[in-house]
């Protein structure tokens, strides 16, 4: 089998605030059309990773390359134009709270498309049903909604403008089992049907399953192994035979 | 010329619609404007076979467009030709999409909206009464409650908030009642020399400073400052939740939170005005030496008859009300914050304004009460 090729590659990133580092020499890459799950133990980085390759950190080091560019040495202009690429789930949502769910979802159409108010609407709605949200939520505000429907009206803000790489951030932390696992789904079907590679950043091991191809798993800022689930589950690190074998982990064996 | 589709010929029972390029949401005008310069009717486009065989990138906005192209017959993916595994996936999905009635956002009666507005407005007023007074209440409750010894002391919170509230504020009240002392002295002169009595700015000066400016002021600046504050504290402590873990905690937020601020204030204003009424004060000194002539022995020999106690205790008895009015409201305001960073932002402004309102009304009430008892 031929592996598709890289869409993202980290490599060598290294961060730090004041005088800790937090990532130091880290490299993986996110293949096309893959879902790929980040883990580690709390205070491990992984939410420091996300923001570094998003851009909200400046990393000390290293580099991100999206599609074989790297991302800091593109011009302004360049790099907004690879940020259309993205979407971004954030790990509250982070809607903007004084817009109702459908505007939020309008939003990054509005800014960065020129479309005609009428189609944009109708995107947006068929956005709502994409994440399965039913028509009556599109004019309710975010205080207005349970945790579970903010994380799908914040993906589907995330989905407005097509990107190709989906950036989550523990989005079923949260959630209750079922709605964990409705939020899985939604996520693998969305990337069969709009092609889209996924960076997730979890700590549940049931999205691990369900939902990734790959894992890539950190400790202490570097990184400790890149594999499939079945390889992490083979490790013998330490962690990770606590992680995949602990009193939480379900043994495919039964 | 269309860049999109292009038209095949009549073949059949229809005609084929031949689709090209890349259908993204960043071509979307174009591709609305194509598929409208086909002049097909609606019959003709159900009728259509759509090759997309040569289709190069589709996203959902391109797969919506093209599922509306066949919405009209039954199965609207059925006409769709040559599709690649990854297109044929996008568009059953995009067409399983049902677009019922339109959501559009619930609209009141246009005519109705004046008297819904009135209605909202009134309801509303009648609602802050209550809740001032709940407020009220409750603050009065929880001061009864400490000072019986039923609740705790909050000694450091006191203090931590007399210092953001009174002790900050004394530079700039300080500032601003010397520059309005000065002003008012100048042109109390000006008018005053037309009669050769400009020696009775002594008295205009010290009545109007210790009686009103001072108090009016420093209630001003505080509402501006730490009404605000205040609002705007417990307004983002009730989107986070904070306010309600206080309570399910058993402790009362009343008397945690509002209490160390409003008794700051009730404690803090008097002195706040006594400080910008001097400050007032100085202020006409050094204008009625340097613009009025009169040396400052003078003045001081005059402030002494003109200067009594009431002067100084009308506004020092004026000021523990008004303190208590700007806590109440910023307090009542930031209860009322729900959800949004927008209430936030509405809620502060309300907060601010509605206490520099009510100092300044408060303050209109004192004069015609002190006035009525001659003090």
């Amino acid at each position: 089998m031929t592996q598709p090729a890289s869409i993202m590659t980290v490599n060598d990133l290294e961060v730090g605030f004041g005088a800790t580092t937090v990532i130091d020499g880290l490299s993986f890459d996110l293949r096309d059309g893959e879902i790929l799950g980040l883990i580690g133990p709390s205070g491990s980085g992984k939410s420091v990773t996300l923001r570094a390759i998003v851009g909200l950190i400046a990393p000390r080091g290293g580099t991100v390359s999206f599609a074989g560019h790297t991302y800091s040495d593109l011009t302004m202009q360049q790099q907004a134009q690879v940020r259309r690429d993205w979407g971004v789930l954030f790990q509250q949502g982070a809607l903007f709270s004084s817009l109702s769910v459908i505007e939020n979802i309008e939003f990054p159409m509005r800014e960065h498309l020129d479309m005609p108010p009428r189609l944009r609407r109708e995107l947006a709605r068929m956005k709502l049903d994409l994440v399965g949200l039913p028509p009556e939520a599109a004019w309710s505000y975010p205080a207005q909604l349970s945790g579970g429907m903010i994380k799908r009206a914040a993906l589907a803000r995330a989905l407005a403008l097509d990107p190709r790489i989906l950036f989550l951030d523990e989005p079923t932390a949260g959630l209750d089992p079922i709605g964990a696992g409705k939020f899985d789904e939604l996520i693998v079907t969305l990337s069969e049907t709009l092609g889209l590679s996924v960076l997730m950043v979890t700590h549940d091991l049931d999205s691990l399953e369900a939902a990734c191809d790959r894992i890539v798993a950190l400790a202490r800022g570097k990184l400790l192994k890149a594999g499939t689930l079945a390889e992490m589950r083979a490790a013998d690190d330490p962690w990770l035979r606590d992680y995949f074998h602990g009193p939480r982990a379900h043994n495919p064996e039964g | 010329m269309a860049r999109f589709v292009e038209l095949g010929a009549a073949q059949g029972a229809g005609r084929t619609i031949l689709c090209v390029g890349d259908w993204t949401a960043a071509n979307a005008r174009e591709l609305e404007r194509d598929i409208a310069e086909l002049g097909l009717s609606p019959a003709e486009r159900s009728a259509a076979r759509i090759d997309i065989s040569r289709l190069n990138t589709l996203d959902t906005a391109g797969a919506w467009l093209l599922t509306q192209l066949g919405r009209e017959r039954a199965d609207s993916t059925a006409a769709f030709v040559g599709a690649s595994p990854k297109h044929a996936t996008l568009l059953q999905r995009i067409a399983a999409y049902d677009p019922k009635a339109p959501a559009s956002r619930p609209h009141d009666n246009p005519l109705l909206v004046p008297f819904i507005g009135l209605g909202r407005t009134v309801i509303g007023a009648l609602r802050d009464v209550i809740a001032v007074n709940e407020t009220q209440g409750r603050i009065l409750g929880a001061l009864a409650q400490t000072a019986t010894f039923q609740a705790p002391l909050r000694l450091a919170s006191f203090v931590n908030q007399f210092e953001q509230i009174i002790l900050r504020a004394i530079p700039i009240v300080a500032l601003i009642s010397l520059v309005v002392g000065a002003i008012i002295t100048q042109q109390t002169i000006l008018q005053l020399r037309n009669f050769g009595a400009s020696i009775l700015v002594v008295d205009l000066a010290a009545i109007l400073m210790f009686r009103e400016i001072g108090v009016l002021l420093a209630a001003i600046m505080v509402a501006g400052r730490s009404g605000s504050a205040i609002t705007a504290e417990i307004g983002s402590m009730r989107i986070r939740e904070e306010f309600d873990a206080l309570r399910v905690m058993g402790v009362d937020p009343y008397q945690a939170l509002l209490l160390p601020r409003v008794f700051a204030l009730v404690i803090g204003l008097p002195l706040l005005a006594f400080v910008g009424s001097m400050a007032g004060l100085l202020g006409a000194i050094l204008v009625g030496q340097a613009y009025g002539g009169i040396p400052i022995e003078t003045f001081i020999l005059r402030l002494r008859d003109a200067m009594t106690v009431t002067s100084v205790a009308v506004g020092l008895l004026k000021a523990p009300f008004m303190g208590f009015l700007i806590g109440l409201l910023a307090s009542l305001e930031g209860m009322k914050v729900q959800g949004s960073s927008e209430s936030l932002g509405r809620r502060t402004t309300s907060s601010v304004v509605k206490s520099i309102f009510v100092v300044i009304v408060a303050d209109g009430l004192f004069a015609i009460f002190f006035a009525a008892i001659k003090f």
